[in-house]
């Protein structure tokens, strides 16, 4: 009996693909306590291999970060020109340079920048122009800890791509605060129930709220047009535009990287079709 | 140079100077026109395959390395320059992270194919051995490499994998303080793996150049494993094995892409993703997927240090290969007995991976609980001891018996009339 | 030229005919290669960070009459003078014919969104174009810069007089944003 190799291999990687996928089936779970919580998947809409951000999201997102988050989180990798870069959720067509745009530079200059003053030397506070980065919260990590009971409340411009479970993880964690603290469990003070953190407690306090903020009236498009939009500000609807604009931040290059990459996979599929062709040509006469 | 005469004639002066100094046109041509055997199938295409990783990661380390800081205090921030304002950074450092991936999964195609062909066999020990060097090489690459994010896990992992030269004998913790430069992991540390991951490709491309001559010197195995006794039974490298090399590279590439553009980070971790915190641990340190196996045999075992020389012995084990294998018949084709073996040492290869990767105490399945309150069944602590056993028992026990007790089917007389056979059998 | 690769069995591949297939493949080959490569080669050219700092706004309502600003734009020293009344004659008047590289004052500023030029203020790369040292300001035989390395003299308009500074100081490409604010990169 002659066996194909390449049938036996496949069999046995599908085999051993069955083994694993029956396993990784068991559920996510909260610690070693019984949570009946289970997780909300949303579609994103940057999901998918055409995915793209929901810019009118994103846009309401940024003013969830900044006046909600920014109280205790960073965001030390984003720079505020990055706002208006292509693919970000303030990017304009007539501004290619992002230092120009109006959004970007008002936003920046609604920060203060720690600067030190070049007549004096003091160190003073400016507002913020394009090309600054976003600040820090605390002057230091101690300072940060002190002022959060002892934990240091991470950075957030990366916060997407390192959590396992990225979107779906941050959106649940934002919005499972309701979630009863299961039988046994003892919170310390300072501590919170959340089912998505490891061991179930979390040194954050619930931080949205139902009308915690008002959204601006309209979202902007890539021609700087305006649409005026009425959105609510439930805790779902703050925590999926944080998300949103959270995910751009940990993956600003996104939609480039998408669009490439459709264009090259057609390339590939097209030139691995001519090299096939060519193969059969070249080897047409040829026993083998 | 090669096992096989020279045909190259230069056809003009320039290049018979040339080639009268410094026979360079001839060696490209004698490349080209080398007789191959003509029953290659696509399992031999993972040399030029791992040629075209090989070159991708020099090119796109080159690159990243004219943006990245090795220093501990900017090399994480280094990175996010690069895929945020670095023009194509987005794309090149992806590339390299995956490519990386990718240049291991041929590796292993690569291998196992050499496995079950016995390309290892005489008169092609040397190629085997040459091979095993580029794997340590490629390994140890590897290890550098990721740690130059200086993310949670490249701390933790070099800093597991650094300690286990503090568990040699005597010598143990100045051997583990030379290598950190200090007494953790550290700037020293950071700074010097630099160094060496930007040395070592070029270490493995010479070795690769070793491993091509010495493949040119004996001529390529081929599926039934019988050499080539006439002209006949070859075909001439270019263009029917540069062609045939093209469309496994196309679909290759097509994998690649995939990876690269839409799953960038599926063969990575979260965890590095966070900045580098010597004061926390994170709750599961696992190295990337292909060191896994080699995690799970050092795990298998209770003693640390037995546990380390265990692990080396898994990658020590194949060197030795060519003389373990007692059988005179090289392709498994012919070797059904054998082949089974192959297959389940196969499958033991993809469990010890799984083993790898998950945590010791948990369970593979459970079949209830004992009094105590424990579940029962079977953990993974010891698949990983059952799969072990295996992976050193098909080296040193079923090949070198199974050569010795296994009747082989019949071989075909020539590799041509093995072709035609075939033939005859498609057209029946 | 018509080529066969032959084994003895005489199996050929006749490259004589030069198949389509081989072109296309080959063309497609060359696209893809090229398009590889504009990224690699990409990469090495400013990273947005640094375009961004490519580019700086000025205050000059900062800049008192006889003082100038000194601002670093892409690595180097840019100075912003507002000029006095005297600086501003010495510059038109001078007969730019004498002058190593004659340019009119008018020719070294830039008009306003309105097309009126601003003679009190003179923006300047100040970077000597001889060896590229920084001259000194309110120095040198026309009032206007020296640079000390090899004794180059410019005027209240930052041109060449004297030395052997071949070309005026460049005037950086800027424009005017407001009446008092200017944009420069």
């Amino acid at each position: 009996m002659m066996v194909s190799i390449k049938k036996v291999a496949l069999s046995a990687l599908a085999l051993t693909g069955l083994v694993v996928a029956g396993t990784a089936t068991i559920a996510y779970a909260a610690g070693s306590y019984e949570s009946s919580y289970e997780m909300k998947h949303k579609h994103w809409h940057f999901s998918g291999i055409r995915g793209t951000y929901d810019r009118a999201a994103a846009q309401r997102g940024y003013q969830v970060y900044r006046e909600v988050c920014a109280s205790c989180h960073a965001l030390e990798h984003l720079s505020f020109r990055h706002l208006g870069d292509k693919g970000a959720p303030f990017f304009m067509e007539e501004f290619k340079n992002p230092n120009d745009n109006p959004y970007v530079k008002a936003f920046a200059a609604d920060w203060q920048i720690p600067d030190i003053d070049p007549e004096t030397g003091d160190d003073i506070e400016r507002p913020g122009i394009p090309a600054d980065g976003f600040p820090d919260i605390f002057s230091n990590p101690a300072a940060a800890r002190a002022s959060n009971g002892g934990s240091y409340p991470p950075d957030l411009s990366v916060i997407v791509s390192a959590r396992n479970g990225g979107a779906d993880y941050l959106y649940n964690l934002l919005v499972a605060y309701d979630e009863p603290v299961p039988k046994g469990m003892e919170m310390s003070a300072g501590q919170h129930y959340n089912p998505m953190m490891e061991g179930g407690k979390i040194a954050m306090a619930a931080p949205l709220q139902e009308g915690l903020i008002e959204y601006a009236p309209q979202e902007i498009n890539d021609h700087g047009e305006t649409k005026t939009i009425q959105v609510e500000a439930t805790v779902e609807q703050m925590a999926a535009d944080v998300t949103e604009f959270l995910a751009w931040s940990s993956d600003p290059k996104m939609e480039a990287r998408k669009s490439l990459g459709m264009a090259t996979m057609l390339y590939l599929l097209i030139f691995t079709l001519l090299l096939w062709l060519s193969y059969k040509r070249v080897w047409k006469d040829v026993e083998h | 140079m090669s096992g096989h005469p020279s045909t190259y004639e230069p056809k003009y002066a320039a290049t018979r100077w040339l080639d009268q100094r410094l026979p360079i046109i001839r060696m490209g041509a004698d490349f080209m026109g080398f007789p191959s055997p003509r029953n290659l199938n696509y399992w031999y295409a993972f040399g030029g395959i791992l040629t075209l990783c090989l070159i991708t990661q020099i090119i796109t380390g080159v690159i990243l390395a004219m943006h990245y800081t090795p220093h501990i205090d900017f090399a994480f921030d280094s990175v996010q320059r690069i895929r945020r304002d670095v023009p194509f950074g987005w794309l090149l450092q992806p590339m390299h992270a995956v490519g990386a991936s990718m240049f291991f999964l041929a590796v292993y195609i690569h291998m196992f194919r050499g496995l079950y062909y016995g390309s290892y066999k005489a008169p092609r020990e040397l190629i085997w051995i040459l091979g095993c060097v580029i794997y340590l090489l490629m390994m140890a690459t590897g290890f550098l490499g990721y740690m130059l994010p200086w993310g949670q896990m490249s701390f933790w992992g070099a800093t597991v994998i650094t300690g286990f030269f503090g568990a040699v004998p005597f010598v143990g913790e100045s051997l583990q303080q030379w290598l950190l430069g200090g007494y953790s992991v550290d700037n020293a540390t950071l700074q010097r793996f630099f160094s060496l991951h930007y040395l070592l490709p070029f270490v493995i491309a010479a070795i690769v150049g070793l491993h091509i001559w010495a493949l040119h010197h004996v001529g390529q195995n081929n599926p039934i494993g019988v050499e080539p006794k006439s002209k006949k039974d070859t075909l001439s490298f270019h263009p029917f094995y540069t062609v045939k090399d093209a469309v496994a590279i196309g679909l290759f590439l097509l994998i690649f892409a995939y990876f690269v553009f839409y799953l960038p980070d599926a063969l990575g971790h979260a965890d590095n993703y966070q900045r580098a915190d010597p004061l926390k641990t994170p709750p599961h340190i696992v190295p990337e997927w292909y060191y896994l196996p080699f995690y799970a045999i050092l795990r298998a075992v209770p003693d640390k240090l037995l546990g380390i020389v265990l692990m080396f012995a898994a990658i020590a084990v194949l060197f030795v290969l060519p003389w373990l294998d007692t059988s005179k018949v090289r392709s498994m084709r012919f070797r059904p007995v054998a082949r089974w073996f192959f297959i389940i040492f196969l499958v033991v290869c993809f469990l010890l991976g799984w083993c790898g990767k998950e945590s010791p105490d948990n369970m593979v399945f459970s079949v209830g609980t004992n009094d105590a309150g424990d579940p029962m069944g079977l953990n993974f602590l010891w698949l990983s001891r059952i799969t072990t056993l295996y992976y050193f028992g098909y080296f040193v026990v079923i090949l070198p018996i199974l050569g010795l007790v296994e009747k082989p089917k019949a071989l075909p007389d020539s590799i041509t009339k093995s072709v035609l056979g075939s033939h005859k059998k498609a057209e029946a | 030229m018509s080529e066969t690769i032959t084994n003895d069995d005489h199996e050929t591949v006749d490259e004589g005919k030069r198949d389509f297939i081989y072109i296309a493949t080959g063309a497609v080959a060359a696209a893809g290669a090229a398009s590889l490569a504009w990224p690699l080669v990409k990469q090495m050219g400013a990273a947005a960070d640094t375009l961004a700092a490519g580019s700086i706004e000025i205050d000059l309502t900062k800049v008192e009459v006889g003082q100038q600003l000194k601002v670093l734009w892409r690595g180097k020293p840019v100075f912003v003078r507002h000029r006095t009344a005297k600086e501003i004659k010495d510059a038109v008047d001078t007969d730019i014919a004498k002058c190593p590289d004659p340019q009119t004052d008018d020719e070294r500023l830039v008009a306003n969104p309105e097309g009126k030029l601003n003679p009190a203020f003179l923006v300047m790369v100040g970077v000597c174009t001889h060896f590229g040292c920084v001259p000194v300001g309110e120095a040198g035989d026309y009032d206007g810069w020296y640079c000390p390395c090899h004794g180059s003299h410019y005027d209240t308009s930052g041109r060449i007089r004297k030395g052997p500074a071949p070309t005026n100081m460049v005037i950086p490409p800027y424009e005017y944003l407001t009446d008092t604010s200017i944009k420069v990169g």
